[in-house]
């Protein structure tokens, strides 16, 4: 499954870089993209593990920019 | 500006507010006398309004493990500044440091904005006809075959076929071309158009997410994900710097003063020993320390790579903003660069460089064979009309364009409009040779038909005929009978299109065709191509550009320009692909690496110096950012540059470099 999110006060470009490695190293994460400009995230994951994926992404989002929020 | 941007910014006023006075009072000596607790405490007011939010992020990243981020850095330099009693220094480096972060999310929120202005284009509703009247909904839930009711002025929501009204359409969002389109009943529209002053009942004929304007809105928001190569090695850089830099301020603080005191043992030729007793005697020692300290502080300020890894991606974004407004869909930024170094263009012509409208143009006949083989009436042209009759029948299973003509052509001498035109029964065991001809028995005849190459095949003798366009020859049971000529319309424009890309730095457009050698050469001389290929099969031309590629020059690029009917492996193999015509067609879309939605080559110069202009302006932000940078690092190192010079080497460096990227939006 592939879904995208948007991303609420995304401020570094520096930070989206980490965020998208650390997103990828996930287990179950088949690809990952955080775009700074656009201000979106992409997950492609397996299905079965897709939430509890995004919840994990979503803590990674917060580790590197507290602010940084994801909008489900 | 958003809510956080306000309050940041007010946080900025308070503490310049604060700060400038001080700043004065110090410098006119107002402030020798204080002790330096107190000194501290009034500078440290400004210092947490303006930086307590770094210093936070900085503590709890590293909680997480994130150490070496721009927080951290800017917490350790502004904290080994206070410590050395450069309290305004400290101030001033997070004041300027806020400014900068600010400067730069105002600047990014612009330039998103200015982008999604340009893309405006998404449809908010659609007027949905349903049992109870028309509602308006989100076109995100109107199915397939819904009709929806466009009134004057209105966005076109969805993809599908006008079933009444008539209309001028402005296609601009997507094509860039300002002059409007007429529509009417009967005809596709697209999503993401404006409707002109007619009210038109449109079928829809595809989701939301499947229109054009969904399509496009997501090619857009993709094309960062593909990165050029100046952007990879951005992250690279930036990977290495922060900590090379940061190792470089901790070795400096603690290398610097060892090399002070050994340098001042070997000039007073006294013992280090005696050199370091009598400094730590004296309080020099402290100065020593401090003196390196702040260099290596300094160092820190300039560590963060902000510069560069922000303003080369909205670099990228401007330039893939400008272009898309234009009607070019760009799909990635390395697309964009590697369009810069085009210097080979490849077209094909059928659908590129002609309409891939084909007429009969003229009918020749062989009056003596036709006779012999008694299938004519009298005169002369009841001879090409038998011509055309037996050459209409053979093709009429086929769907290729240039059957298609000779059909059209048989419709027209005729008169005949029904669709019972062609007699299917005259019409048995049709073998179709793709890309060469028919054979295929016609009245109980044997009618072979098609290119020389077909005829050949068969060993039959015919007459080449050199007329510029495409030859047909029509042989009855095995004699040369006749042929047709067909000939396609260049485009207009195409000429034009092919000198600006020649001024845009293009040195070599070659033309691919099916065409015979004397068309295919007429064609390219006509249009100034300066190199053509001509009897290709289609499976040919992806053989033809491989070729092409084998022969580009290091670090040069071939584009190859399709109409993407037909042509997806060859758009696939060159290094950038080009589809044109392409507003609606989803094959086209998805098979190419730049996109134009409408038929105008004009626009591949359009790209190309873009795509330049670009290139140029990111390349000058790297140069300058990292020289600048480099130039601070060294003369700190040496103690030529104080903090407010590393501040600028950060922060100033940033704001610029953003700027100057903010251009490549601007055509």
């Amino acid at each position: 499954m592939k879904k995208k999110f948007k991303l609420e006060d995304l401020d570094c470009a520096n930070c989206a870089a980490k965020m998208e490695a650390a997103i990828k190293e996930i287990p179950g994460v088949i690809n990952a993209s955080v775009n700074f400009l656009a201000q979106k995230m992409m997950i492609e994951a397996d299905d079965d593990k897709f939430d509890d994926i995004v919840k994990k992404a979503a803590e990674c989002i917060s580790k590197v920019e507290p602010d940084c929020k994801v909008v489900f | 500006m958003s809510k956080r941007q306000k309050t940041s910014l007010m946080r900025i006023i308070i503490t310049a507010a604060m700060f400038f006075p001080l700043l004065v009072a110090e410098h006119m000596g107002r402030m020798d006398s204080m002790p330096r607790w107190a000194m501290l405490i009034i500078f440290l007011i400004p210092y947490v309004i303006i930086g307590y939010d770094v210093v936070k992020k900085a503590f709890i990243n590293i909680s997480h493990g994130q150490v070496f981020d721009e927080n951290f850095l800017m917490m350790v330099a502004t904290f080994g500044a206070l410590a050395v009693s450069e309290y305004s220094e400290a101030v001033a480096v997070m004041l300027f440091y806020q400014v900068g972060e600010l400067f730069q999310s105002y600047a990014v929120d612009k330039s998103r904005q200015s982008i999604s202005a340009m893309m405006d284009m998404v449809p908010e509703y659609a007027n949905l006809e349903t049992e109870e009247g028309l509602a308006e909904v989100d076109p995100d839930d109107v199915e397939i075959g819904s009709i929806v009711v466009i009134k004057p002025g209105e966005k076109v929501p969805l993809d599908g076929v006008v079933i009444e009204g008539e209309s001028m359409l402005d296609t601009s969002a997507l094509t860039g071309e300002s002059v409007p389109r007429r529509i009417k009943e009967g005809e596709e529209i697209f999503s993401g158009c404006i409707n002109g002053n007619g009210t038109l009942r449109v079928r829809t004929s595809k989701e939301f997410d499947d229109s054009t304007v969904a399509r496009i809105l997501e090619l857009v928001e993709n094309a960062g994900d593909k990165k050029a190569r100046v952007e990879n090695f951005i992250t690279r850089f930036a990977k290495y710097y922060t900590p090379i830099v940061t190792l470089s301020a901790l070795a400096l603080a603690v290398i610097g003063p060892v090399v002070t005191i050994i340098s001042q043992s070997s000039v007073k030729a006294q013992a280090l020993s005696t050199v370091a007793a009598s400094l730590a005697a004296s309080g020099e020692i402290k100065n020593i320390i401090s003196n390196w300290l702040l260099r290596a502080c300094t160092f820190l300020v300039v560590s963060c790579p902000c510069a560069l890894v922000i303003s080369v991606p909205l670099g990228f974004f401007g330039g893939i903003g400008a272009a898309s407004k234009k009607g070019i869909l760009v799909k990635g930024s390395n697309y964009l660069e590697l369009v810069s170094k085009v210097d080979t263009v490849v077209f094909d012509k059928t659908g590129t460089l002609t309409k891939g409208e084909f007429k009969v143009k003229r009918i020749i006949a062989d009056t003596k064979a036709m006779k012999d083989l008694k299938t004519v009436g009298s005169s002369a042209d009841d001879v090409e009309l038998a011509i055309l009759d037996i050459a209409a029948h053979a093709e009429s299973y086929s769907t290729h364009p240039i059957a298609m003509s000779i059909i059209e052509a048989y419709r027209e001498r005729t008169g005949e409009r029904s669709e019972a035109l062609l007699d299917s029964s005259r019409v048995e065991n049709a073998h179709e040779d793709a890309g060469h001809g028919v054979d295929v028995r016609v009245d109980g005849r044997m009618v072979t038909i098609g290119n020389g190459k077909h005829l050949e095949k068969h060993g039959i003798k015919y007459e080449p005929c050199d007329e510029n366009g495409t030859i047909v020859y029509v042989a009855i049971d095995d004699i040369y009978a006749g042929a047709i000529v067909i000939s396609d319309t260049v485009k207009d424009g195409v000429k034009d299109a092919i000198t600006g890309m020649k001024q845009a730095g293009v040195t070599r457009c070659v033309m691919l065709t099916g065409d015979r050698r004397p068309a295919a050469e007429y064609t390219a001389r006509d249009l100034n191509i300066d190199d053509y290929y001509s009897d290709l099969l289609p499976q040919d031309k992806v053989i033809k550009v491989e070729e092409l590629l084998t022969k580009e020059q290091e670090g040069r690029y071939l584009a190859f320009v399709g109409d993407g009917i037909n042509d997806a492996p060859v758009l696939a193999r060159a290094d950038v692909g080009f589809a044109m015509g392409s507003m609606g067609s989803d094959a086209a879309i998805e098979a190419a690496d730049i996109v134009l939605m409408d038929d105008d080559l004009g626009k591949i110069a359009s790209v190309i110096s873009i795509s330049r202009r670009t290139m140029g302006i990111v390349k000058q932000n790297i140069v300058f950012a990292i020289s600048v940078k480099i130039l601070v690092l060294v003369l700190s190192a040496f103690g030529f540059a104080n903090m407010w010079a590393a501040v600028f080497a950060d922060v100033g460096v940033a704001v610029l470099a953003i700027l100057n990227s903010m251009r490549t939006l601007k055509n």
